[in-house]
This record gives structure tokens, C-alpha cells and sequence, in this order.
């Protein structure tokens, strides 16, 4: 059984987000087959945690997803690879897998599952991980808090070209000017929702 | 006040109580928080219960041809989302774009906590008890409140100098606001202040300038389009008090420092203002 969080999106109560987290893990080249394989048992986001900053971050990929599903807008095939796809700040679904999805090599993973259906609920999630990832499951936190944990910030920052020097003739708090981590990671992030928001418009 | 509320409907547009919000705030039942011309402004939250937001929807206009309103809704919001997001990547406050969905015509914002320098000025006049009075010079009037309090006065051009170097700044980036008004100017109070009390007074004259409504922005670097930025703020000081237009040249004096070629704005503000006075003489 796997530890996993539940949170609702405010406006999107009706659909809650399961996100589970694993360290360890030694069958990420399976996992990732049965996505290249659509095995519907295994319709999850499952992300490179190096490349997750915040909650802020991956919930706003998130109820976007959620949002064009729901008003059949989306540009893949479920919410959750459009979760994938949507993190990336460019059009490119190969390119937006390679850089948030997991490899086959992953020994770190993010697995975040939507109930689009009530019989997905957080023991069904918990079961179903914790039965098929071979890791293991880390608190993902009461507000999902630790998303951010193993986050390589330099290079979400290459990702979203936010430049660690801020921008040009910039005075205090600037951009991205903090050796505050909570700061910076809040200044990032308010550019990132926006880019993420932005995203092929 | 009271009574106004108690009757509430008379002349106000129907539209208003008529709107279904789009997915996702359908059923969220929102309150209105302001009603401009073009959009509906809520508070609500996003992402998490604990990020406040603010909730920009531009509703259909039933006058308008649908292809080509949806067209024009479109056009805006990404413009004010792409401006916003321009902005923050440079460093300059704006609050951060959360979400949105331009086909269904919703923006959804970051909540500014604080207060408009509109306000800010207003409760600053009020509380000095300032009235105009016939026959006394602007100058004079300015000069008394100096004598009064100091210490106030002082904290007052540092915010009227913040005003000026935040206004620089979002011009340096290449963005010019297009109203900015005072009510468009938000104070947010320092760190750990930012609970919202009503017995905040002097404290207001602290934190740092936050730019909103972005609604009418465009990505320029024309002297125009930068001296008519400035103007409107003049003409917003001006019909606040007398004596915040004497407040305003610190604002233009710190904004004339603020960047490589603001100088050449503040010549420029001359030609704008003498033509805003001939066309208020011909009109
Ligand atoms: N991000 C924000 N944080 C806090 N308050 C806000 C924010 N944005 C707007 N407000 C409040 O709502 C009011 C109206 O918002 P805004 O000026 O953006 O809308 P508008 O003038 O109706 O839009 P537009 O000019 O694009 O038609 C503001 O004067 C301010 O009091
Ligand atoms: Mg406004």
C-alpha cells in the first residue's frame, strides 16, 4: 500500500488528485513500457521529480489538464499524458516525455492519478502503486508540499529559459535573483504558471 | 450607503445578475468585486484553498457580431496574460497569471494584497483634514502639511518615489500600461504585515508598488506611448488633491532616473500635456 495525497482543486472538487511519490525504484523501464503500451491499468502521470518545482507548478499543469479533458480540448489521449504535455513550455509531446516523463532508468518518481470515475479513490491508487512499483512510497505531504524535494531547480530554470541572472537592468528582487530558496522558487513559479498557461496560445 | 444596498437592482445592467461563470466556476458561486466596462472581477481561490486569486471573465456581448467578440476576448486576455508573464520574467510586480482559458474568455491572477495608492492618498488627505481653500496657493498648502509632519511628508515621497521608479521599470522592459490610473497602483504592505486590517494607517505608506489591470497594456517603447502612461497618472494625482500634485513631481523626478532614456519621456510629457489642455480648451 502506497502513501498517497489527496487534494481537491478549488472549482474542480468533483475530480480529486491522487499524487503518490517513490524512491528506489527498480521497474521504471516496466512502468514506462505499459504507458508506451496504453495498458489502461496504468493511465498515470508519471514524472521526473527532478523537473517538478512546486505545488503551485504541477498543479496548475494539472487543473488545465483536467480542464481541457472536460471540454474536449485536450491534444492527447488522457489527462494524465496530457499532464505530461502540458508541463512543457513547447508544443512538442515527444520532447515534453523525454523531459518530464520518466525514463527507463528513473529511480525517483511522481505518480499523480485524477478520479475521473469515483471508483478511483485514494485506497484503489494506494493499492494498485503500491502493488505494481517496485520502490518505495515517500509522504508526499498534507498539501502535497514535498513535490518539490528532488527538484533540479538549474535545470527547470534551462526548461522555462528563466534567466538565473534575472533581467537586464534589474534592481532587488528581481526575477530570480534569490539565494533564498522558498523566494526564488516563488519567483519562479509565478513565471511558470503563466507559461504554462500560456502554452500554445 | 445603507439604503443603496437594501435596493440594489434598479439601474443596474441585468447582465450582471444574469451571468453563468464558464467551467471550471460554473457552480462556485462567486461574488462580484468590481464590474468594468469589458470584464467581471471575483475573488476567489485557485490551485490550492490557500492561494487567493483574482478571477477576470469577459462575458459575451450580446452587441457584438459572436465570431468577432470572441475573436476580440481572445485577443485581449492572451495580450494581458503575455504582458503579465513578460513582466514577471523581467522582474518587474505584477501579480503572476495562474490560469486561463481565452476560448471561454476567464483570466485568473494572483491576489495583491494592500491597498490602491488611490485609497492611500484619499486616507492621507483625510487625515490631515486638507481642504482646498479659496485663495491659497497649492504651494502653500503643501508646504503646511511639510511643516505638520515631517516624518510623514518623508514617508510619502518614498512611496511617490517607488511609484516613479516601479512606473520606470515596467517601461524599461518595453511595456507601456495604458491606464494607468491610481486605482491601478497597488501598495503591498511589507512581508509580514500582509494580513488585511482596517487600523492600518502610516503603515500604509511602507511596502512596495505593485502594478494591476493590465487589460489595456500593449509591448512598446515609443516616447508617446510612454509619455501618455504618465500623463494619465498626472491627471489621476490631480483630481485626487491639489496638494498630491505637487506630490507627483517626485514621482516624475525619481521616474526621470529610473532608466536609460526617461529623460527624453519627461520632455516629451511637456507636448502631451499642452495638447491635453488645448483639446480641454477647443472640447
Ligand atoms: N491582482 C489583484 N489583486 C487584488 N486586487 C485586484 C487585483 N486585480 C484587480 N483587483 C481589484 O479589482 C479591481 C478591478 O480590477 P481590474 O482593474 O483588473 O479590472 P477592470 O478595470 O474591470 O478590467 P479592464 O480594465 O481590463 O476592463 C481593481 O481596481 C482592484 O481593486
Ligand atoms: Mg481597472
Amino acid at each position: 500500500m502506497a502513501k498517497v495525497r489527496t487534494i481537491n482543486l478549488p472549482h474542480y472538487t468533483a475530480y480529486p488528485v491522487h499524487i503518490c511519490m517513490f524512491k528506489d525504484v527498480k521497474n521504471a523501464a516496466f512502468l514506462r513500457k505499459q504507458l508506451l503500451e496504453a495498458n489502461p491499468e496504468f493511465d498515470y502521470a508519471f514524472l521526473d521529480p527532478t523537473m517538478i518545482l512546486t505545488p503551485q507548478h504541477i498543479l496548475s499543469a494539472t487543473l488545465l489538464s483536467l480542464h481541457l479533458h472536460l471540454t474536449s480540448r485536450a491534444k492527447t489521449r488522457t489527462p494524465h499524458s496530457e499532464l505530461v504535455f502540458r508541463l512543457h513550455p513547447n508544443n512538442n509531446i515527444g520532447e515534453s516525455y523525454r523531459k518530464f516523463g520518466i525514463s527507463d532508468d528513473s529511480d525517483r518518481i511522481i505518480a499523480v492519478k485524477l478520479s475521473l470515475t469515483p471508483e478511483i479513490t485514494n485506497e484503489s491508487v494506494g493499492q494498485h502503486l503500491g502493488s505494481v512499483v517496485e520502490g518505495e512510497s515517500v509522504d508526499v505531504g498534507e498539501g502535497v508540499e514535498n513535490v518539490g524535494m528532488w527538484c533540479d531547480v538549474e535545470k527547470v530554470k534551462k526548461v522555462y529559459k528563466l534567466d538565473s541572472n534575472g533581467g537586464k537592468g534589474r534592481e532587488g528582487g528581481t526575477a530570480v535573483n534569490g539565494n533564498a530558496p522558498t523566494n526564488e522558487r516563488k519567483e519562479m513559479e509565478a513565471v511558470m504558471s503563466g507559461v504554462i498557461t500560456l502554452k500554445g496560445s | 450607503m445603507a439604503s443603496e444596498s437594501a435596493d440594489p437592482l434598479p439601474h443596474a445592467p441585468e447582465s450582471q445578475y444574469t451571468h453563468t461563470l464558464p467551467l471550471p466556476f460554473t457552480n462556485s458561486d462567486l461574488a462580484v468585486l468590481t464590474q468594468g466596462a469589458e470584464a467581471l472581477v471575483y475573488r476567489t481561490t485557485f490551485l490550492t484553498p490557500h492561494t487567493p486569486c483574482v478571477l477576470k471573465y469577459r462575458p459575451p456581448k450580446p452587441y457584438r457580431h459572436p465570431i468577432l467578440d470572441k475573436r476580440l476576448t481572445k485577443a485581449r486576455l492572451l495580450a494581458e496574460a503575455r504582458v503579465l508573464v513578460k513582466c514577471r520574467r523581467e522582474g518587474v510586480k505584477v501579480p503572476a497569471v495562474l490560469g486561463g482559458d481565452w476560448e471561454m474568455g476567464w483570466l485568473v491572477l494572483e491576489w495583491i494584497e494592500g491597498r490602491t495608492v488611490r485609497k492611500v492618498l484619499d486616507e492621507w488627505v483625510h487625515r490631515l483634514g486638507l481642504r482646498a481653500r479659496d485663495g491659497r496657493d497649492v504651494v502653500d498648502l503643501a508646504d503646511e502639511v511639510v511643516q505638520r509632519d515631517e516624518g510623514e511628508m518623508r514617508r510619502l515621497l518614498g512611496l511617490m518615489g517607488r511609484v516613479g521608479r516601479a512606473v520606470g521599470r515596467l517601461h524599461e522592459v518595453g511595456v507601456c500600461h495604458g491606464d494607468l490610473t491610481t486605482s491601478n497602483l497597488m501598495v503591498r504592505p511589507p512581508g509580514d504585515l500582509q494580513e488585511p486590517g482596517p487600523e492600518r494607517t502610516e503603515d500604509d505608506l511602507e511596502g512596495e508598488i505593485v502594478l494591476i489591470d493590465f487589460g489595456l497594456a500593449t509591448q512598446t517603447i515609443h516616447e508617446e506611448d510612454r509619455a501618455v502612461d504618465l500623463y494619465v497618472l498626472e491627471r489621476a494625482f490631480a483630481a485626487t488633491h491639489p496638494a498630491a500634485e505637487h506630490l507627483f513631481q517626485e514621482v516624475l523626478r525619481v521616474y526621470g532616473e529610473s532608466f536609460k532614456g526617461a529623460k527624453v519621456v519627461l520632455k516629451r510629457l511637456a507636448d502631451v500635456r499642452l495638447r491635453g489642455r488645448k483639446r480641454t480648451m477647443i472640447g
